[in-house]
């Protein structure tokens, strides 16, 4: 199928950091199984505010899967003030861009991770 | 090298080689003008006059009742368009189902917008409409029901045969949209009772762009296209000879060999059903017995179809979800949806279509790589970890 560049496809095929995260930190989950798109990503977040480790479980198509993907691979190691810089428009031209019906809807990988930054963030606020 | 599996058949099928060299002399030699007086024209004339015997032949209707269209899309757009209009005197109320072809449900949706009443009939989870249903439907103002012959995307077939009989009995125009059946298996515009059937080439093996409407005599209906005086001014335009010459050629190629082919069909989509629904949570869409021949559609929970597609697209074997136009759009079918299905298991359906050149073979390579893609997309997903 054309519809996806060679850099999306070769995600899809060959998805980094898959998977859960005993003892998340964080964990942030976006869409839902109407728009057919639910991603969900963990994150361990080291004593320098570094993402030290992220995984994603994705329900979705070649979009949603390539996105989350490549998001676990930009995030890792970064420090969570930049990762909260990042938006979906940067993740889709870092995988070299996407078709435009999927910009929308399966383009919400960035969403997924700071929804998993506000979950550290709020639960280290309870904790304190 | 890798293996390549076709199982796309319902979205459309390779021109069969004996269609293609039966059309090929009316590119070139034979290109006339067949309503020109000249001999080049007779000779075009008279191709597409036998063409239109065999493909009226081939339904059990009159040469003078098959119109011909540029597809299924037109061929539907004619019979429900055409006959509102021309009953708009009568009565502007229509009666189709929720599963139909977007080349009916668009049009009727249109037509809805433009004054008409439409009403759509729902159906129960195998896709199929109730008689009940219809008959408490029908209005005195009711002056059409159009209803799909064998399902694109689940192949359940309606009970059309029942429904021509209820719509001759109360005097109501009937449109069948049988573009997955004519050159499939046995249709028999007489026995069915229709008055308006759409039929398209490229669903049995012959050129795209080329379909027909067969309308029952009598039958008061407006053309969409206003021209000359072809097709007897109810689709005027030169005639697009060869893709008819080749339409027929299709036809009488697959009457000759349809109960073979739809017996051997049959058997290997029951052996495809039954293989994919031994992976754990595959449920088959659609009906389990009154389906289509190649028609396999089953819903993989906690993956989504589009997923699916690429990951066998990357093994070598074509397959859809819904129909083709639902691939790349992001809504869930509308079928699967009547059918009373969640928006999640829709998500996750699969549509295989097998046709007269699948082979044992390509059922056991698509059985023998289905369940490691299943299992790679569902270890990737968040609702099957949950379950
Ligand atoms: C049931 C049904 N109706 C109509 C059509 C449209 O036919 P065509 O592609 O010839 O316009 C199709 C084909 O996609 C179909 O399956």
């Amino acid at each position: 199928m054309s519809v996806y560049n060679e850099k999306v496809m070769e995600h899809f095929e060959n998805p980094r950091n898959v998977g859960k995260l005993e003892n998340a930190d964080g964990v942030g989950e976006v869409g839902n199984a109407t728009c057919g798109d639910i991603m969900r990503i963990y994150i361990k977040v080291d004593d320098e505010e570094r993402i030290s480790d992220i995984r994603f479980q994705t329900f979705g198509c070649g979009a949603a899967v390539a996105t989350s993907s490549i998001v676990t691979e930009i995030a890792k190691g970064m420090r969570l003030d930049d990762a909260v810089a990042l938006n979906n428009k940067d993740v889709a031209d870092s995988l070299g861009g996407l078709p435009p019906i999927k910009l929308h809807c399966s383009n919400l990988a960035a969403d997924a991770l700071h929804a998993a930054i506000e979950d550290y963030r709020s639960r280290k606020g309870e904790s304190q | 090298m890798q293996r390549s599996v076709y199982l796309d058949h319902a979205a459309t099928t390779p021109v069969h080689p004996e269609v293609l060299a039966a059309m090929l002399p009316y590119f070139t030699r034979n290109f006339g003008n067949p309503s020109s007086v000249h001999a080049f024209g007779r000779e075009s004339r008279i191709a597409v006059d036998k063409a239109r015997a065999t493909i009226a032949n081939a339904i059990n209707a009159d040469a003078r009742e098959i119109v011909f269209t540029s597809g299924g899309t037109e061929a539907d757009n004619m019979a429900i368009q055409g006959v509102a209009i021309a009953m708009a005197d009568k009565g502007k109320h229509i009666i189709t189902s929720s599963v139909e072809h977007h080349a009916v449900l668009d049009t009727c949706e249109y037509l809805a917008k433009q004054g008409w009443e439409v009403t759509f009939l729902p159906v129960d989870e195998f896709g199929r409409i109730s008689l009940a249903d219809l008959e408490a439907a029908i209005r005195p103002d009711t002056v059409l029901i159009s209803l799909i012959h064998g399902n694109n995307e689940v192949g359940t077939m309606q009970p059309v045969a029942e429904v021509g009989e209820l719509a001759r009995k109360k005097g109501i125009v009937f449109h069948v949209d049988a573009v997955q059946t004519v050159g499939t298996i046995p249709v028999d515009v007489k026995a069915l009772k229709v008055d308006l059937l759409s039929f398209s080439a490229h669903k049995f093996y012959g050129p795209k762009g080329i379909g027909a409407l067969y309308i029952r005599k009598g039958t008061r209906i407006k053309p969409l296209v206003h021209g000359g005086g072809q097709e007897r001014k109810y689709r005027p335009g030169t005639e697009n000879h060869a893709a008819i010459v080749g339409m027929a050629r299709a036809l009488e190629f697959a009457l000759e060999n349809m109960s073979d082919n739809v017996d051997r069909v049959t058997a290997l989509r029951d052996r495809l059903i039954k293989g994919l629904l031994e992976i754990p949570e595959v449920r088959l869409n659609g009906h389990p017995t009154d389906r289509l021949p190649g028609n396999v559609n089953v819903g993989i929970r906690y993956v989504e179809g589009e997923s699916l597609i690429l990951s066998l697209d990357m093994k070598g074997v074509a397959v859809s979800s819904g129909s083709a136009c639902t691939s790349g759009a992001l809504d869930p079918s509308h079928v699967l949806l009547a059918m009373g299905m969640s928006h999640e298991i829709a998500h996750g359906s699969l549509r295989l279509t097998l046709g007269i050149d699948t082979t044992d073979e390509d059922i056991d390579y698509v059985l023998s790589i289905m369940p490691a893609i299943v299992d790679r997309l569902r270890k990737m997903s968040p609702l099957y970890n949950e379950k």
